[in-house]
């Protein structure tokens, strides 16, 4: 398979991370609320790898190696897959697995409604990843893909409303969004300079 | 109002926490250990006290605190069937964001904080106003071992035993007027060494300002602290001179506090003013009025592990309606968050 070596290690890079921390919590070395910390973390990983995966497409046209759209569809798989693990661990950890609490905060909470949009609209991107869904949805797949630029909105909101002091952090995750949302304007799209032009092979 | 308890939720308390005896133990072998060790070593390392629990870090007393610590009444107040929380854990998980917002952060930063020399300024309604040395303004009392639960608004809670003295012997001793009807509490504000005053993305305005209506403040229940776990406090938790008031959320008890002033009005308090729906003047706890991102019909107690997570109910003031639902009869605390 093409590019066999540098999909696995972004494999290896993306599936790292949630298994180290299962390590770090076993080992205590999470402090005295470890569920709350994995609760966190997988979140932010979740917007992290949202980030990058939407990084991709730029840095394909920017570089023109085609490596970049080769690893896309994995990174966005991560990124439901770190989803899947935030929002077990907060049931697990933070609900204690309390189905009828689960309906009141559903209910009640703006940013629990906001995050569980943003959860599902992730769902419907990794049911509909596979080629079959490509081929059966045509031109529509691209349309319905561009979900992912809501669901950025989504996470981006979800995250301010539980940020409570200092939102430095915040407009870290924010101002880079913005910038790959602004790429994504077909006229900056088409202004993004070729780093490296292909090179005919020349003997000297 | 009366308040009735659940029995149920005390079983399970004891249920979940059969720990208290085992620390005790531990206690106990550590300070008759110490006991043996405490000829050979210099009266400044005075291991007898930091020995009381286990795992403590010795901190370096100021001499005003060394001097009064033998004289301390040791348990004065206890908690039933409650497991103390780690030293490591009630000194390396604190909501102090003038050190940072994380909850590592105070540990990491605090370090840098001076408490020594440290003025305190008690002013405004008061027939005795002044500004003290820390040392001073300690004299008049005398310190009490309050082991008490300590309930964060962000629904987790831990055990632990503070040194203080009641705020109602520091009203004793400054009088405040006929006018004072509420105590306000100031943060030190030194942006060179607390890092969280530095962040230009802060939306609190600093400095840390927190208030208590004045028989609130009267409440025997509610202290200043200056030690805990038998030694001073560590700067993550408020060195020098900090509030202590159990039956409220932890965010009301103001750390390393620099100035007390008895007014009028209710005092425009920090949270309030960010987040005026969320942190409400009281902030009583109180299980059935929900935070408006979260429940607070229960919290995690910490150390919570990952396959047990340590889920408890909430009790209303923090279990300690006894001694203070009284001061709000007739208060919709619905209302009066």
């Amino acid at each position: 398979m093409r590019s066999g070596l540098w999909r696995l290690s972004v494999f290896i890079a993306a599936a790292v991370w949630p298994l180290f921390w299962l390590y770090e919590a076993w080992s205590l070395a999470l402090g005295p609320d470890p569920g709350k910390v994995l609760v966190d973390r997988l979140g932010l990983g979740t917007l992290i790898l949202l980030l990058v995966t939407l990084c991709m497409t730029p840095m394909q046209k920017l570089t023109g190696w085609a490596g970049w759209i080769a690893v896309r569809r994995q990174l966005g798989l991560w990124c439901f897959a770190y989803v899947v693990l935030h929002l077990c661990a907060y049931l697990a950890f933070v609900l204690g697995f309390d189905w009828s609490q689960l309906g009141v905060e559903l209910r009640k909470r703006p940013y629990i409604i906001v995050g569980t949009l943003g959860f599902l609209c992730l769902l419907v991107l990794a049911v509909t990843s596979n080629r079959y869904s490509q081929r059966r949805l045509g031109g529509r797949w691209k349309k319905l893909h561009r979900l992912v630029y809501v669901i950025l909105g989504l996470g981006l909101l979800h995250m301010l409303w539980i940020v409570r002091a200092d939102l430095k952090e915040w407009s870290i995750y924010a101002f880079v969004g913005i910038c790959l949302l602004l790429l994504r304007i077909p006229a900056v799209m088409r202004r993004i300079p070729r780093l490296y032009k292909k090179k005919p092979v020349s003997v000297v | 109002m009366l308040i009735k308890l659940p029995k149920a939720s005390d079983c399970k308390e004891s249920d979940v926490t059969p720990e208290p005896f085992y620390l005790s133990r531990r206690a106990l072998l550590g300070s008759s250990l110490a006991g043996l060790a405490v000829g050979a070593i210099p009266r400044w390392a005075n291991a007898d006290d930091a020995a009381r629990y286990a795992g403590v870090e010795s901190g370096k007393a100021p001499g005003w605190f060394a001097e009064k610590l033998p004289q301390t009444k040791w348990q004065a107040v206890t908690v039933k069937d409650e497991a103390i929380t780690p030293f490591k854990d009630a000194t390396h998980y604190n909501n102090f964001y003038e050190f940072g917002t994380d909850k590592g952060d105070p540990a990491q930063n605090a370090g840098a904080l001076k408490t020594e020399p440290w003025t305190v300024v008690v002013d405004g309604e008061v027939g005795k106003p002044g500004r003290y040395a820390l040392e001073d303004f300690m004299k008049p009392y005398q310190l009490e071992e309050r082991i008490y639960r300590l309930r964060c608004v962000e629904a987790w809670s831990m055990v632990i035993p503070w040194i203080g003295f009641p705020i109602s012997a520091l009203l004793k001793q400054v009088e405040p007027t006929s006018n004072a009807k509420y105590i306000r509490f100031e943060t030190l504000q030194d942006p060179k060494v607390m890092p969280g005053q530095r962040s230009g993305f802060a939306l609190i305005d600093w400095p840390y300002v927190e208030g208590l209506r004045l028989d609130e403040a009267m409440n025997p229940l509610a202290i200043l602290a200056v030690g805990m776990y038998g030694r001073e406090l560590p700067n993550q938790n408020g060195a020098p001179l900090r509030l202590v008031v159990p039956w409220k959320y932890g965010f009301k008890s103001v750390k390393s506090i620099v100035r007390i002033s008895l007014v009028e009005e209710q005092p425009k308090t920090t949270w309030q003013s960010i987040a005026a729906d969320e942190y409400g003047f009281y902030a009583n706890v109180n299980p059935q009025v929900d935070h408006p991102r979260w429940t607070q019909a229960r919290e995690r107690r910490l150390p919570s592990s990952l396959f047990s997570p340590n889920v408890r109910d909430t009790q209303m003031f923090n279990g300690y309606a006894d001694d203070v639902a009284a001061l709000y009869t007739g208060l919709d605390l619905r209302k009066n968050y």
